[in-house]
């Protein structure tokens, strides 16, 4: 769709490609896992769950968060928005790839463990205290009226809560010393062919996913950002004007004249 | 028609249902977001438009 | 080293004169203490199997209070403003800050303690091992909350937000604190010094980080 320059959308040609893979991966792992592969001898289909819990869990865990980490880092080393923005769109998706894992994590534990939620379990207390973390950052983003501020302090809070996700995560490994997680169904060996490579194609579409909703998202950020620049120039302009009008009216406007100086 | 043989289908289908729609409603949502706030910033500052096409 | 206990006696010296913290958080950290009992239906030996945790989430709770009244004091008094003017470090303000916060935590934990074994006939029967994960806990949610008492202030924030941020970030505290009073309190058979001692490294980290970034966050206070 590139007939014309003023195209009022924040997609392009990268994302319509990464868009279109995503479709089609997505197609194909349902296919895998519904059709292709087999049924697990202990869990039965439930095994099925498998295919996009722990991709869902992988993206959270090891895409967004280190995302979020590094950028907020940068932003705060190199002090540019791009980074700022950057670091907000990956706590966004950090949020909805948490939700995901913990919803999933929670349907499938009910036939496999025979409970909904298990308080035994690291990783989904770890991914909660994450999830509860990202919902406080997001929350104040929201709070803080100036960018400036905004970027520097919420960087701060995400370095926080991602050193944080360490100590959870040791201390209710302690804490419970068992899991009820399999360890590592990967590394067991106990996967086979088919099912591993469902797993692994559905992980890939899942990171591209991310990616594709990353640029889309950074997009979002960086029009926000240009409309509250523009929003500022424009206040600017109307305090000029409003000043030629004469000082009577600055004096009586005591609030706008707050404002403005700010 | 057959049944289908499979088992936890419950599951699986809120399990999976839920993951599709989250993620569709997510994506369209970015879109539309995208579409809303790009009428409102001049075309040369949007600068994918520039690099991408 | 004497600019850290400066900031630190200021913050007390206020807390003498106004009892802001001995007269009002004081009572609620009590008051939760008997709510809890309320809503336990008096049950002593539930009571006395549960108290690490509801000890532990008492103090949280509190905490919250003592972060927001050390911060309403700086903001009140614009001490913030005078403490950069005379260039003092952020990082001693900081450990100030924090070093005052824990102060009055552990003498409302000791408040507390007294209630615990009034109240729920719990008893120590290992008094090192409470004292020492108590103190280290104490360190890390001072540390922690002195850092994000400040990020909710100023800029349009509203107060309503620190315990939103803070408690999901002091889940490891409180892991750590009920397990090492497990120990201190005999109420489950745990290593209550290795507890104690990743308490420790909590506080270091989290004072480490509070240091390291009090500084920027001041910049917009």
């Amino acid at each position: 769709m590139s007939e014309s320059t003023n195209v009022a959308t924040t997609g392009s040609r990268t994302t319509q490609i990464l868009g279109f893979v995503v479709l089609l991966g997505l197609s194909v792992v349902f296919v895998l896992a519904f059709v292709v592969t087999e049924p697990d001898a202990v869990q039965q289909d439930a095994v099925r769950m498998f295919y996009i819990h722990v991709p869902a869990a992988i993206v959270a865990l090891y895409l967004t968060v280190p995302a979020l980490a590094v950028a907020s880092a940068m932003a705060l080393y190199k002090k540019t928005r791009w980074w700022d923005i950057t670091a907000a769109a990956a706590a966004e998706l950090g949020v909805v790839f948490c939700g995901l894992t913990l919803v999933t994590g929670v349907i499938w534990g009910r036939p496999i463990w025979n409970t909904w939620w298990e308080w035994g379990d690291v990783r989904l207390l770890t991914t909660l205290v994450l999830f509860l973390m990202l919902l406080g950052y997001l929350a104040y983003r929201r709070s803080v009226v100036d960018p400036g501020t905004r970027a520097r302090r919420s960087a701060v809070i995400a370095l926080v809560a991602s050193t944080n996700v360490l100590l959870v995560n040791r201390s209710v490994i302690w804490w419970q010393n068992r899991t009820l997680h399999q360890k590592s169904s990967l590394i067991e060996g106990r996967l086979e062919d088919m099912k591993l490579f469902t797993f692994a194609l559905s992980t890939l579409v899942f990171a591209v996913m991310f990616f594709w909703m990353m640029i889309h998202r950074f997009r979002i950020g960086w029009l926000e950002h240009k409309i509250e620049t523009v929003g500022v120039d424009a206040a600017i302009a109307e305090r000029r004007a409003s000043a030629h009008a004469g000082l009577d009216e600055a004096i009586s406007h005591p609030a706008l004249e707050k404002e403005g100086s700010t | 028609m057959t049944t289908i043989a499979m088992t936890h289908v419950g599951y699986l289908i809120a399990g999976w249902g839920i993951t599709f729609t989250v993620l569709g409603l997510y994506s369209i949502s970015l879109v539309r977001r995208g579409r809303a706030l790009s009428t409102q910033v001049p075309a040369g500052q949007q600068r994918w438009i520039d690099t991408d096409e | 080293m004497r600019e850290i206990w400066a900031v630190a006696e200021k913050d007390l010296r206020i807390e003498l004169r106004s009892r802001i913290v001995a007269s009002q958080v004081l009572p609620f950290a009590l008051i939760v203490l008997i709510l809890f009992g309320l809503a336990l239906d008096a049950d002593k030996a539930t009571l006395r199997a549960f108290t690490p945790g509801l000890f532990w989430i008492t103090v949280l709770f509190t905490s919250i209070l003592t972060i927001q009244r050390s911060v309403a004091v700086e903001v009140e008094s614009e001490a913030f403003e005078s403490l950069r003017l005379a260039g003092t470090a952020p990082w001693r303000i900081f450990a100030g800050k924090a070093l005052a916060v824990s102060v009055q935590l552990i003498a409302i934990e000791v408040v507390l303690a007294v209630g615990v074994i009034v109240l729920y006939r719990s008893s120590f029967e290992a008094p090192g091992v409470a004292a020492v994960g108590a103190l280290s806990a104490t360190v890390a949610i001072a540390s922690a909350g002195s850092l994000y008492g400040v990020l909710a202030v100023g800029n349009g924030v509203r107060d309503t937000i620190l315990p939103m941020l803070l408690l999901p970030v002091l889940a490891p505290v409180l892991i750590g604190a009920t397990r090492a009073f497990d120990a201190g309190l005999g109420t489950a058979a745990v290593n209550g010094w290795a507890w104690a001692g990743l308490l420790g490294v909590v506080a270091i980290i989290y004072g480490t980080i509070g240091a390291a970034a009090y500084g920027v966050v001041l910049e917009d206070a």
